[in-house]
């Protein structure tokens, strides 16, 4: 009787130890979070001690070693990001809804047990090494193809990135696809409809908000993109005229200086300030992607 | 006897390696009521699913024998599937309105076969929302989302949906094992009204509800057709002894 007591005891502690261990896991990645974000905002926010929102935010011309007329402009990089990312989705988006739906419609048991792990490695490329094919290999074929100097650009460059976000795009896709209810298509089989109206009819009205998170989830890893825009995208600090021209990402632009300022000076507060931008942006449409799609699996299982 | 609009001939099915029914022949009479009765697991409703060759979807399905609608083999491979299916409809056991509005869901069939129209797709949600009784009750708000309805409102609006493809056969699989008595008796007041336009073949596990809205039956026991014919001989006096077993409830 004592011994069961003493049994039950211990198994209560440990169901409580476990469940604060989790707790722990929990707060800590709430705090680890939060602490980046305030490490960021405490000196990235200290800059606008002495540049202006409106200067930051609008002029294109960045400069700040210029002797005596440091400029802080990121609209020139910022456009090298909204270049790429917006160029990568371009590539992305077709190539892998298409490849969610052939996944998850169409391939036999077989293709699709082979194909999406093989898509999902992509993901484990070290964009080093991606970025190295760039340089090497994308980036000459480009220059010849559009017969310009060089091919480090915002066109390679997002070719590459695409190939980066695919695997997001497909997984995430393929996976809010596949929880359409064979009763849905059911029902448009039984009125006569082929294989192909009930994919347009049906599963992709009914999976459309979860695609669409996926898409913005593609987004995001897009706009962090770092090492590889570094290697390919040509860096150069003008405002891009169009995608044949070399651009600097915010990304690349924060590894390229942060090497050169001095720890607390304007310039490191710029860069921070840089990376708070990015941050937010990342964070915001993450986190409303999260929320679609947990919307969107809700409604799909009733 | 009336004319047939579907026979079946020597029908065999499998699948994979397990043969589900039985050789089964049996024709079915046009603008009348057939129900199929038996117990769980006998394979009525794969059997209604190879009338409209629904179980194509399924890989592992095989079939030898023939079905004619109208006077024509479903199997032979001249047969456009889409069309067959549009001619015979199915309502599912568990309601299945598609997640849109309800206007969307019954102008589906209309749309998929090509209507554009507007004034066109109005008239046709508004007469086959009023065909299944439905009108009165979503008229204010044809905007709202299908599965809004109450699970008796969906299984008409499901009805609705297939009567909007016009078609000549209507195939329902235990069409009001979800629904309360109000939403059953509703949807038996229904299939009344229709037969004339649609030929019904139900199945059923509710063996008044057999009694009550069909002209034949049919009983099936482990894929085999035990016997067939007038509902009312079938429930009176039934020529086979499983049949009277089943219908006296001592067994299924
Ligand atoms: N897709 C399938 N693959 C393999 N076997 C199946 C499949 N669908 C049904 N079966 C089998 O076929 C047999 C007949 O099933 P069916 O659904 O036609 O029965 P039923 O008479 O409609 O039963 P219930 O009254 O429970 O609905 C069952 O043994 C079932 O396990
Ligand atoms: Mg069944």
């Amino acid at each position: 009787m004592r011994y069961k007591m003493r049994k039950m005891n211990w198994q209560k502690t440990r169901e409580n130890l476990i469940k604060i261990f989790f707790e722990f896991s929990g707060i800590i990645s709430i705090a680890v979070l939060a602490g980046i974000f305030i490490f960021l905002a405490f000196t990235g926010m200290q800059a606008f001690k002495e540049i202006s929102f409106a200067q930051f935010f609008l002029e294109k011309e960045w400069n700040p070693t210029s002797y005596g007329n440091p400029q802080w402009g990121i609209l020139a990089m910022l456009a090298g990001t909204a270049y790429i990312s917006l160029g990568a989705l371009i590539i992305a988006v077709p190539v892998g809804i298409a490849t969610a739906i052939y996944l998850a419609e169409i391939a036999s048991p077989f293709m699709r047990e082979t194909l999406k792990p093989i898509i999902e490695m992509i993901a484990a490329i070290p964009s080093v090494v991606l970025g190295l094919f760039g340089l090497i290999f994308l980036a000459p074929i480009v220059s010849a193809l559009f017969n310009i100097n060089s091919g480090l650009n915002a066109l390679s460059t997002s070719i590459l990135v695409a190939i980066m976000t695919l695997p997001t795009i497909v997984s995430i896709s393929e996976d809010i696809i596949r929880e359409v209810p064979r009763e849905y298509k059911e029902a448009a089989f039984a009125m006569g409809a082929t294989r192909w109206e009930v994919i347009k009819k049906v599963v992709i009205p009914v999976s459309s908000s979860g695609i669409f998170a996926s898409v913005m989830l593609g987004l995001g890893r897009a706009i962090g993109e770092t090492m590889l825009v570094l290697m390919v995208a040509g860096n150069a600090r003008a405002f891009p005229g169009s995608f044949l021209d070399p651009v600097r990402p915010l990304t690349a632009n924060i590894a390229i200086e942060i090497k050169e300022v001095v720890s607390g000076d304007l310039h490191y507060q710029a860069l921070f300030a840089t990376g708070l931008i990015l941050f937010a942006i990342t964070f915001v449409i993450n986190l409303a992607s999260d929320i679609i799609i947990h919307k969107q699996l809700k409604k799909l299982k009733p | 006897m009336p004319k047939n609009i579907i026979k079946v001939e020597n029908l065999n099915l499998w699948f994979k390696n397990k043969k589900i029914l039985k050789d089964m022949s049996m024709e079915i009479a046009e603008h009348e009521i057939t129900s199929i009765i038996g117990p769980s697991g006998c394979g009525k409703s794969t059997f209604i699913r190879t009338l409209n060759r629904m179980n194509d979807l399924i890989p592992t399905c095989r079939i030898t024998g023939n079905i004619f609608y109208e006077n024509k083999n479903i199997f032979s491979p001249g047969i456009d599937v889409t069309n067959l299916r549009r001619r015979v409809g199915q309502v599912f056991q568990k309601p299945n309105p598609f997640p849109k509005s309800i206007f969307e869901n019954v102008a589906f069939g209309p749309r998929l076969y090509g209507e554009k129209n507007k004034n066109k797709l109005n008239s046709l949600v508004k007469k086959y929302l009023e065909r299944v009784g439905l009108w009165e009750e979503v008229k204010e708000n044809l905007n709202r989302n299908a599965l809004s309805l109450s699970g008796g409102q969906q299984q008409r609006l499901c009805i609705a949906r297939v009567l909007a493809a016009e078609p000549k056969v209507m195939l329902m699989d235990e069409p009001c094992s979800a629904l309360d008595p109000i939403s059953t008796a509703k949807i038996e007041d229904l299939m009344q009204k229709i037969k004339n336009d649609v030929t019904i073949v139900i199945v059923t596990h509710n063996m008044q509800q057999a009694a009550r809205v069909s002209q034949f039956t049919g009983f099936f026991l482990m894929g085999e057709l035990i016997e067939y014919g007038k509902t009312n001989d079938i429930f009176t006096k039934p020529r086979c002894k499983k049949t009277e077993d089943y219908i006296t409830g001592r067994f299924g």
